[in-house]
């Protein structure tokens, strides 16, 4: 018998059953995020629990176990609100990796935030001010990237910092990222567009945010990788991946971005465009998040088509035959790999890689959380929960051989080089000097 | 162009581990190919190789049970050779960190439940609370704490009739957590030696203890004694009380799992293997009988990875190695022949702790350990099994687990390593 079957349920008696009966059919497959299959998948074990970074150092945050689907369970009950504890993951992703029963655990944490948010926040409050405006980087960004200079000297500025964090709970324990002077974009336009055309090898880049903003040389590394492989690389109009939206529950606002991002990609999918992103948070968004959380057409198709920049050229290309016969000048780098690029399998696949290349000694600094977590580190009440997670890290590259520190992640490479100093590259960034 | 290796190994267990460590000896490029967290991380840090056979236990030998492992049984297969050749890969993988290589005899290991388990190797921290070796123990156990019993445990321990007493307390742990902390969260405050009223957690926590000692000449933890420090620790408690400090092995999650997990993928780094986690095997492409391309998973994108030789150590029904439905048992990734009975009420035995069949089902290994089909041919030249999908070992009753995976992955590792580089 299962215990899908009510015993108070008449028209279930022992009786009317034949052998036709299948306990297993007697929910429907489910449709639109029906997240019950997956509670019912969780057998406990706390495998999750003990992959969260957050519970290892917050005694108050009960982990993801609870966050999913016993949160989820109590939900069933009218009038059980969301706990507010919800609002302290951080979004790391970990524990979907951990589990050893396909639970959906980040995506019953983004609905239960995003649900958290909409019915109980207070939208006038401190929190959800700062949230927002941390959710919408790329909006500030835009902004201050119009007047780079005034506003790197505004937001450097430790009065400004002070205010930040007395007013809206922005943390000025940490240096505001400097915008370029120069976006990728507008270089990218400066220099006319696509310097390569092909039909066969064709690549729409998703550059997100920071390397628009703030690090353009690990687009413009991107692009001229790409382009030495021979691939057209064609750079649509795009926003936010929706990566701290979903951490902060402002699911509106990333589903409109979302849905700006899916029209403007997918529609090169069929003229043979695979979509390439160099952050491996905005990678993960639109290939989990997005299909997870959002129903909109040509969502799947974007997201079966995208693909870190590494990831791409070690499937498409003899990337590690090219690797080997180039050299570059000696320098070593203690190498982190994200969260987020954990999760999709691509943890190694730099020191892997650079492993090969004469000249280069890459060391994995372990298998931690780097802390900071997109938008987490930067608020005032977790600065120092990240600071703990991160301890470890910096204790691992402050002992690796090299001081030059490397990651796929914008805000991880802000962690690291928070607190250790070290300058931070992207792999493609190495890429870049090796084969181009 | 896929991602090209020797030799792939499709699995993040013990066996996938040895296999991709055997592979790796004989000079081939090896790639082990992981779904998720290692199911290590679920397992007692315990490595049995044969403790109950043919009825007899628990064996003090367990190389003297081979014989009466029934026709089929994956030992014999491999043989004895197989079986000292995993353990020999599993010594030199952990080294110091776990103890028992100096015999070929089992030490009888007290677990979580107060049960003693005959085991060939055991960690570092477990050595000096065996049940095989005498001294009269105090079990401590931590209010909240609910997965170590301290009293049930030392009294499971004395009905087991053990040549010593055995006596259990509950004591408060130096640092108040909330009702449901994680293990881990003890273990980084036994790290840290954090700061409570009266001094710190690893002073404070000897001092309560010392309280409840009477004469014992050991204590036994639940195995949560620090995770990056616990040799230092152990080390202080024990100079504390003056005793033998020891940590008893625990459920899942346990930490004993996750430290052998860490400590063999650090061996496979050093071995030069690469290792890709995190997506699932769920296709291949084959041609006139050679496995050329397994297809993973990434997030929904199927990728390719191609290699000369592939070994399959996916694990059993509960790692999803094997699949099964109400109908019929499979193995997913290359639908290799799993035989069963028809009739499903077959599958299981009445009794709870009875002769099941669903715990032999698995794939049926040639000699060179490929799987076979219904005819006995392998299914592929090029394509090994080993461990928990591997069937004919009966391995929760037999108390084998550990070992079939040690053996079949050193021999399966081998033959593909040696293929692939002929």
């Amino acid at each position: 018998m299962s215990d899908a079957e009510s015993p108070g349920n008449p028209t279930l008696t022992p009786d009317a059953q034949t052998d036709d009966f299948e306990a297993v059919e007697v929910f429907p497959d489910s449709t639109d995020m029906d997240l019950r299959p997956g509670a019912d998948n969780c057998y406990k074990c706390t495998a999750c629990d003990v992959s969260c970074p957050v519970a290892e150092v917050d005694d108050e945050f009960p982990g993801p176990k609870f966050q999913g689907p016993e949160q989820w369970r109590l939900k069933r009950k009218e009038d059980e609100a969301v706990d507010d504890s919800i609002m302290s993951c951080s979004n790391c992703m970990r524990c979907d990796d951990a589990c050893p029963s396909g639970v959906p655990l980040s995506q019953m944490h983004n609905t239960a935030r995003g649900e958290y948010v909409d019915e109980q926040m207070d939208k006038l409050s401190r929190e959800y001010i700062r949230n927002r405006i941390l959710a919408n980087y790329g909006t500030l960004a835009q902004l201050g990237s119009m007047f780079p200079r005034l506003a790197n000297a505004v937001m450097g500025n430790s009065v400004v910092q002070r205010i930040n964090e007395k007013v809206l709970g922005i943390t000025a324990e940490r240096d505001f990222p400097e915008f370029a002077t120069q976006t990728f974009r507008e270089w990218w336009n400066e220099r006319g567009g696509p310097q390569v055309r092909s039909d066969e090898k064709r690549v729409a880049y998703f550059h997100g945010c920071y390397s628009n903003y703030n690090t353009p040389e690990v687009g413009k590394a991107m692009v001229r990788v790409f382009e030495s492989f021979g691939y057209e690389v064609v750079v649509p109009k795009q926003r936010c991946s929706g990566t701290p939206m979903f951490a902060n529950g402002m699911l509106d606002d990333a589903k409109r971005a979302a849905g700006i991002n899916v029209d403007n990609f997918a529609g090169l999918i069929p003229e043979g465009y695979d979509i390439i992103a160099s952050c491996t948070s905005c990678s993960m968004s639109l290939r989990q998040e997005y299909p997870e959380l959002f129903d909109i057409d040509g969502i799947e198709d974007l997201s079966a088509h995208t693909y870190e920049a590494l990831e791409y050229l070690r499937i498409h290309e003899d990337l590690e035959g090219a690797v080997r016969e180039a050299s570059v000048d000696d320098q070593a780098f203690a190498y982190h790999a994200p969260c987020h690029g954990r999760n999709q399998g691509l943890d190694r696949q730099a020191v892997e890689l650079f492993r090969q290349l004469d000249g280069v000694e890459v060391e994995d600094v372990g298998d931690s959380c780097s802390g900071i977590s997109g938008t987490y580190g930067w608020k005032e009440e977790k600065y120092d929960k990240s600071m703990q997670i991160g301890a470890d890290m910096f204790d691992h590259m402050e002992h690796a051989q090299g001081s030059v520190g490397m990651t796929e992640c914008p805000t991880c490479s802000m962690q690291m080089e928070h607190g250790t100093g070290y300058d931070i590259k992207h792999p493609l960034q190495l890429l870049e000097e090796a084969l181009v | 162009m896929a991602i090209t290796d020797d030799v792939l190994v499709i699995g993040g267990g013990i066996a996938a581990c040895t296999a991709a460590l055997s592979a790796a000896e004989t000079g081939a490029r090896v790639r082990l190919l992981a779904h998720k967290k290692s199911t290590l991380r679920q397992a007692s840090g315990l490595v049995d190789v044969l403790g109950y056979a043919g009825g007899d236990g628990p064996l003090s030998d367990p190389y003297a049970g081979l014989d009466a492992l029934p026709e089929g049984h994956p030992y014999h297969v491999v043989g004895e050779d197989g079986v000292r050749a995993g353990l020999r890969i599993f010594d030199e993988a952990v080294g110091d960190a776990y103890r028992g290589g100096h015999t070929d005899s089992n030490a009888l290991v007290m677990t979580h439940g107060g049960a003693v388990k005959p085991t060939a190797r055991y960690p570092a921290s477990v050595a000096p609370g065996l049940a095989s070796s005498s001294g009269d123990t105090l079990l401590v156990g931590f209010a909240g704490l609910t997965d170590f019993d301290a009293p049930v445990a030392a009294d499971h321990l004395a009905a087991a009739g053990v040549p010593f007493s055995a006596r259990g307390v509950t004591v408060e742990f130096p640092k108040r957590f909330r009702a449901d902390a994680k293990v881990t969260r003890f273990a980084k405050a036994l790290d840290r030696d954090e700061d409570v009223d009266g001094g710190t957690v690893r002073s404070v926590l000897a001092d309560t203890v010392a309280e409840e000692l009477d004469g014992e000449s050991r204590v036994g933890f639940p195995a949560m004694l620090g995770d990056d420090h616990d040799e230092d620790v152990r080390a202080e408690l024990s100079d504390r009380l003056g005793v033998p400090v020891f940590e008893v092995p625990t459920g899942p999650p346990s930490l004993l799992g996750l430290k052998l997990e860490d400590i063999l993928f650090d061996a496979l780094d050093e071995a030069g293997v690469r290792i890709s986690a995190g997506n699932p095997a769920v296709d291949f492409e084959a041609d006139t009988g050679r496995v050329e391309t397994v297809v993973v998973d990434q997030k929904s994108r199927p990728t390719p990875y191609s290699a000369d030789q592939v070994v399959l150590a996916t694990g059993g029904l509960v790692g999803k190695g094997l699949d099964s439905d109400r109908e019929s048992v499979t193995e997913p990734v290359f639908g290799c022949h799993v035989p069963h009975p028809e009739d499903r009420y077959d599958w299981s035995d009445p009794e709870a702790f009875g002769d099941h069949a669903f715990a032999r089902f698995g794939v049926v290994p040639d000699d060179e350990l490929r799987p076979t089909d219904e005819d006995g041919e392998p299914h592929f030249e090029n394509l090994r099994a080993a461990g928990g999908v591997v069937g004919g070992a009966d391995v929760a009753r037999e108390k084998s687990a550990s070992g079939v995976s040690l053996a079949t992955g050193a021999v399966a590792g081998r033959l593909a390593g040696e293929e692939a580089t002929r």
